[in-house]
This record gives structure tokens, C-alpha cells and sequence, in this order.
């Protein structure tokens, strides 16, 4: 399995709770190539978010096989390979903005090991968060805490970056401006990146491909390659027309399924 | 002109309450040993300083002691009891029990077994601040959210790892809401251990000054004890600010 970030095969996720069991998701097979950006998009309750939460190591598998990188979810996770951005920021109120960004340094076993200041600074840069270090989360809006939380993700240079709606509650330009400067850091880095999403244009605009899945019972309806109408860098308009008939076909499919 | 009125506003309502009081008293015939004039309380801190201070500072004594013991008492106990499932169900009802006797009821047994110095107070007043923080506290620790709980797993921290720089600082406002409680529950338990026996502080003052119907002394002592309230009150106010600076703005 090694030379895939993440491979699925007959993938079983739900929930153990005593002797109750809850299938949220299965028959997950699933390839994922090293730097692709990859987005998963469904209706709530289809089991996207859980999903990435199988890859992340928070929830273990019912059935069937994973692997990210090569090794096992926990492994990826222990190594720092795997980083997760929410869908709520879940910036620790009492800390400043630099001191959320350093937590991935002082937790885990991290104690000993110092963070060079110039990594926090080309990251606050790269995310335009540069004179925002000891602001509090409370003073910053929607949208910068968000991008604090990319650059808390960031800081262990993780190779895999999962992101639950971590737009969702943002409004449309804010998004549409972190959409943009999320594939800028994608193309910058080259890590493969999982988003989930329950917007069609998002999911369009920004992945490679998208697994288009639905629920009651959630299940993959399809794997979408978008490459072909993007060029080789996922560089598109939001107004090419070949992006406007890819998301009218997603919603009719979607439609259909639901 | 917002923040000036803020603050005139109270000052003036106070005074307005007290001038009235000063003027309208003496007009309703209501005799002085039952309710004395402002002026006649003010008098007490100026004419009886030394009766007032000697009575003060034990009581004051007694309510910080407390305050701190049973405070402190209280936050170790919750760690225990957030983190030892079976300490928690084998001894929370019985904590719980605890609670439910009435702290009037407590105190003579208290006083039994300790006596009559200052030691039964700083216990009663321990014990009255106590029960609101244990609650608190264990609300407090298990308050961080599901996201924030998986972050930290993500991030493979130790429990030691969670405890301090998760759970820790998620049950702050908790305890100081309770903190802030406990400042005047502090200065009730040593008052009314005070009461049940002791030859000095504010609670014997109280007894002594009702009895020899000495009203001006009597709400003398009433002010003093709410004054020591107010101030812990204060104190708890300032560090909150400090160590929450940030949180909320």
C-alpha cells in the first residue's frame, strides 16, 4: 500500500457504543495519490466528516482496511503526518494567536523541541496573519481564525491535511478569498489535502477530484476527476463553463440520490 | 460621559437612599435603639475605632482562611473526582450528603469539637464555601468541546498534557464565578460561627450589640462585615480580570 497517502479497501465506519452498533458509512475504497487535493462533498449525515475522522486516527475503523502513508491512521498521527483543521477554528480562547499557532509544539512529547521564530513568521505571512500574534482568538474575525488554525495545522509540515468545513460558517467572499489562498499554500507545499464540504461549488473549485457521497445509508455514489477541465496546476475560473456544468451535474446527482 | 455616569449613577443612588434615611427616620418615630441614623453608624467607625478593628480583623481572619482552605479543598477534590471514576461514585453522594445537613445545624457539633477559637470558624466558613466550587470545578473540567478534545488528541497529548493546558484553563470561569460566590458565603460561615460561640469578631459584636440593644454598634458591624465581603469580592474581581484578560474582549 505504500506510495498512496491514503488507501481504503472495504472501509466499515460507525460508531461501537457497548454492545450497539452504528454503521454510518461502508464500502469505502478509496485511493488517494501523494499532492492531490481531493474533496469530499454530501449532505449532513452521509458520513463525510467521519470519514476524515477514520484517516485522522480520531475514530477507529468497524471493518475493513486503511492505510495513510503506508502505515497505519495512529502512526501518521503519532509522526505528526496527519493535521486537522475544524470546522469551528477551535482556537483556545486563553491563548494569543502566536501561542495557539506553537500549542502542536508543546504538547505531545513536542516539549523539548524549539520552534525556530522564523517558522512562525513565514507562517503568519503566508497566511496574512503577520501583526496579529498576541491577539486574542476573541479579537479576530471569522475568517482570521480560521487561518490561524491552517497555520496551527501547517506547523508540523504535515504531509496529509484534513479540513472538515473549515469554511462552512464563514460568508461567501471571506470564503471564496481563503478558497483561493488555500490552493496557493496547496500548490506551495504539495501535501495532499482531504476537504470536506457540503457546498457543490467548493468542492468543484477547489478539488482534483470529488467523491460525491449521500446519505440514509451514507455510501460514495461516485468519484468525480475534475483534472480534465482544469489545467494541470487546478488553476480554473469560477465562471468557466465547463466548472458551471460540473456543479449543475454534482447538484442533479445529488438530487437523484437524495 | 457613558463611564462617568456609570459610576455617579450608584453613588448618587446610594446617597439619595442614605440623606433620606438621615431625614425621614426621625420624622416616623421609630425609636433609636431600634434603627439609628447614618450619621450615628458613621459615628461608631470614628468615636469606637478600636472596638470596631478588634472585632474586625478575626472575623477577617477567619473568612480569608476559610475562604482559601475550603476553596482549595475544593479544587483538588474536583480533579479527583473528575479523574477517578470510582473515587467519584463511591464517594460524590456522600459529598453530596454532606451538603444537604444545614450549616446552622453543623456548627454546634463543630464548635463542640473544636472549641471556641478562631479554628471551628475557619472551618465552617470552609465548609460553606466548599460544595458551590466542588460542583463547579467538576463541571468546569469536563466543560472543553468535542473538537477541542479531539485536537488534543490529534496532537497525542498525555492526560497530564490535557489536565493542564485543556481542562485546567476551560474550568476558569467556572471557579471564579464561584470564587466571587464565595467571597460572601466566606464571611457568613465565620459570622455564624461567631455567633454560636466566641467572645469576639464581628458575629459576637452582632449578639453582644443586639442584646444590650446598642442599634449603632449593631449596624456598625453589619457594615464592617459587608465591607470585608466587598473587598474580597475585589480582590477575586482583579485577579479574574488578569488571568482572563483576552478570553472575551
Amino acid at each position: 500500500m505504500s506510495g498512496t497517502a491514503v488507501e481504503a479497501q472495504w472501509l466499515e465506519i460507525g460508531y461501537r457504543n457497548g454492545r450497539d452498533v452504528t454503521t454510518v458509512l461502508s464500502d469505502v475504497n478509496l485511493t488517494v495519490p501523494p499532492g492531490e487535493f481531493l474533496t469530499i462533498l454530501g449532505p449532513s449525515g452521509c458520513g463525510k466528516s467521519t470519514l476524515l475522522r477514520v484517516v485522522a486516527n480520531l475514530l477507529d475503523p468497524l471493518g475493513g482496511q486503511i492505510a495513510v502513508l503506508g502505515n497505519t491512521p495512529e502512526a501518521a498521527r503519532r509522526a505528526r503526518k496527519t493535521g486537522f483543521v475544524f470546522q469551528d477554528a477551535t482556537l483556545l480562547p486563553w491563548r494569543t494567536v502566536g501561542q495557539n499557532i506553537r500549542l502542536p509544539a508543546v504538547v505531545g512529547g513536542r516539549q523539548a523541541r524549539q520552534l525556530p521564530d522564523t517558522r512562525i513568521a513565514e507562517l503568519m505571512a503566508l497566511l496574512g496573519l503577520s501583526g496579529l500574534e498576541d491577539r486574542y482568538p476573541s479579537q479576530l474575525s471569522g475568517g482570521q481564525r480560521q487561518r490561524v488554525a491552517i497555520a496551527r495545522a501547517l506547523i508540523d509540515e504535515p504531509e496529509i491535511l484534513l479540513m472538515d468545513e473549515p469554511f462552512g460558517a464563514l460568508d461567501e467572499i471571506t470564503r471564496d478569498r481563503l478558497n483561493d489562498e488555500l490552493l496557493g499554500i496547496w500548490r506551495e507545499t504539495g501535501m495532499t489535502i482531504l476537504f470536506v464540504t457540503h457546498s457543490i461549488e467548493e468542492a468543484v473549485y477547489l478539488g482534483q477530484r470529488v467523491i460525491v457521497m449521500a446519505a440514509n445509508p451514507g455510501r460514495i455514489l461516485n468519484i468525480h476527476d475534475l483534472r480534465p477541465v482544469k489545467t494541470g496546476d487546478n488553476r480554473c475560473q469560477r465562471d468557466n463553463a465547463a466548472i458551471v456544468s460540473e456543479i449543475a451535474a454534482q447538484r442533479q446527482l445529488l438530487a437523484e440520490a437524495s | 460621559m457613558t463611564r462617568l455616569s456609570n459610576i455617579l449613577a450608584p453613588i448618587f443612588g446610594a446617597l439619595s437612599i442614605l440623606v433620606a434615611w438621615q431625614f425621614l427616620l426621625p420624622l416616623s418615630g421609630v425609636p433609636a435603639y431600634i434603627a439609628p441614623t447614618p450619621t450615628k453608624i458613621i459615628a461608631v467607625f470614628f468615636n469606637q475605632t478600636d472596638l470596631i478593628l478588634s472585632n474586625f480583623l478575626p472575623t477577617a481572619m477567619e473568612a480569608l482562611a476559610g475562604f482559601f482552605i475550603g476553596n482549595l479543598a475544593a479544587v483538588l477534590f474536583a480533579i479527583l473526582f473528575a479523574y477517578a471514576r470510582f473515587i467519584r461514585m463511591a464517594y460524590f453522594p456522600v459529598v453530596l450528603f454532606f451538603n444537604t445537613i444545614p450549616i446552622l445545624a453543623l456548627s454546634p457539633i463543630i464548635i463542640l469539637i473544636f472549641g471556641l477559637g478562631m479554628t471551628p470558624k475557619i472551618i465552617i466558613a470552609a465548609i460553606i464555601c466548599f460544595f458551590p466550587t466542588l460542583v463547579n470545578m467538576i463541571r468546569g473540567l469536563a466543560s472543553a468541546s468535542k473538537n477541542e478534545e479531539e485536537l488534543f488528541g490529534m496532537l497525542s497529548a498525555n492526560k497530564f498534557e490535557i489536565f493542564l493546558r485543556l481542562h485546567l484553563p476551560r474550568s476558569l470561569p467556572m471557579l471564579f464565578s464561584s470564587l466571587r460566590i464565595a467571597t460572601a458565603t466566606a464571611v457568613i460561615g465565620a459570622i455564624v460561627g461567631e455567633w454560636i460561640g466566641a467572645d469576639k469578631g464581628l458575629g459576637a459584636l452582632i449578639i453582644q450589640a443586639t442584646f444590650n440593644y446598642q442599634s449603632d454598634k449593631l449596624y456598625a458591624a453589619i457594615v464592617a462585615s459587608s465591607s470585608l465581603s466587598i473587598a474580597m469580592f475585589a480582590v477575586v474581581a482583579v485577579v479574574e480580570a488578569r488571568v482572563m484578560r483576552g478570553w472575551a474582549r
